[in-house]
């Protein structure tokens, strides 16, 4: 190593990517704790239905279930590929 | 008068919690309090050691919580302070020794002996004894070291805390939550190797209760068995009175957080 090299050498702030990496696992840990066990396999079902008419990923899929007070609301939201529906499923539609 | 319940609990291994069980209590006892401090780590009982008792253990927790000994016989009556008492781990035992009910009826009977305060020091992980130690807390301190997988940890802890202790099952409001930061090295901090105070109070949403400076004279208390709080003259011990001043109601500036400054002679000579 040069000279040049020792001296322009500075340390990583490594306290700063550990803080970033914690903020995010923090909250999504945070806000996956006290769900049901069986979210993660409705999602993975559901999906399976929604991809018989629907092209789309499981990314797509977003369940979020939020508390209030007394209540709580379970949310799914999928986004649509731009495209229309598989042509077979709109047939089915159609059919009906 | 009952009395009141303090679980030092972590979810990581190694971060400090014997020390800190050692020393809470150890400080409690010191304001005039009378305390028992229990080892929850049964199979490997480590708190007698620090507290330098561990020659005189003759019963165990779990001894008296399957009514094998009672609790006065269990009780170990510290050398120093003679309102403090240590209640060893077994170590032949497994986690499956301890109950609820019996560490329910262990409590109770501490309480009628008209001890102030119960410090529970928790074993590692979120298994059985960790979650006997929290059950019955009124307050909980969550020892947390300024590293990535402590911190995640403690925030699991937190959240347990939180759901599964009985004050939260009865909905008698939340277990008193103080998150105390130990293992801090305020030179690192200030050259962006270690995570600061406030980094852990904003990712944790919540303020610490107190900053322990690593220092080496944990090690020097632990191989002598004496707790650090004992020690008024090292950092870690003034460290540790104050959280303690701090958990009993009173005001004091955190300490110890900042890089000391160097002298002169110092900083041309270097050390």
């Amino acid at each position: 190593m040069g000279i040049l090299d020792f001296l322009k050498r500075r340390p990583e702030p490594t306290a700063t990517v550990a803080r970033e990496r914690l903020r995010i696992i923090v909250a999504q840990e945070r806000s996956s704790r006290g769900a049901p066990d069986y979210l993660p396999m409705m999602r993975n079902e559901l999906l399976e239905v929604i991809k018989k008419y629907v092209h789309v990923d499981i990314e797509a899929i977003n369940i979020n279930l939020e508390r209030d007070s007394g209540h709580e609301i379970l949310e799914l939201s999928v986004t649509l590929p731009d495209g229309k529906a598989k042509s077979d499923a709109t047939d089915t539609t159609a059919a009906n | 008068m009952t009395a009141e319940i303090i679980v030092v609990t972590s979810g990581k291994g190694g971060v400090g919690k014997t020390t800190t069980s050692a020393s809470l209590a150890t400080g409690l006892a010191m304001a005039g309090k009378k305390v028992a401090v229990i080892d929850f780590d049964v199979g490997l009982r480590n708190l007698d050691l620090i507290m330098g008792c561990e020659r005189r253990v003759v019963y165990d927790f779990v001894n008296v919580v399957h009514g094998e000994a009672t609790l006065k016989q269990s009780l170990i009556k510290d050398k120093r302070y003679e309102n403090l008492y240590v209640l060893a781990a077994s170590q032949t035992r497994d986690k499956d020794a301890l109950t609820q009910e019996g560490v329910e009826k262990v409590l109770d009977g501490l309480s009628e002996e008209g001890f102030d305060y119960i410090i529970c020091d928790s074993p590692a992980g979120i298994e059985k004894g960790a979650h006997l130690a929290m059950y019955f807390a009124d307050k909980a301190v969550v020892v947390v070291n300024p590293e990535v997988s402590s911190v995640r940890d403690s925030d699991r802890i937190l959240g347990l805390l939180a759901s599964k202790t009985r004050r939260a099952e009865r909905g008698e409001g939340q277990v008193t939550q103080h998150l105390l930061l130990t293992r801090y090295n305020p030179a690192r901090v200030a050259i962006g190797e270690m995570l600061s105070v406030t980094d852990v109070e904003d990712i944790l949403g919540i303020k610490v209760v107190g900053v322990i400076p690593e220092s080496e004279n944990v090690l020097t208390a632990s191989n002598n068995g004496i707790p650090v709080i004992v020690d008024t003259a090292s950092p870690a011990g003034q460290a540790y009175s104050d959280t303690v001043a701090r958990i009993l109601g009173e005001e004091r500036p955190l300490r110890f957080i900042d890089v000391p400054k160097k002298g002169f002679l110092q900083r041309v000579f270097g050390g």
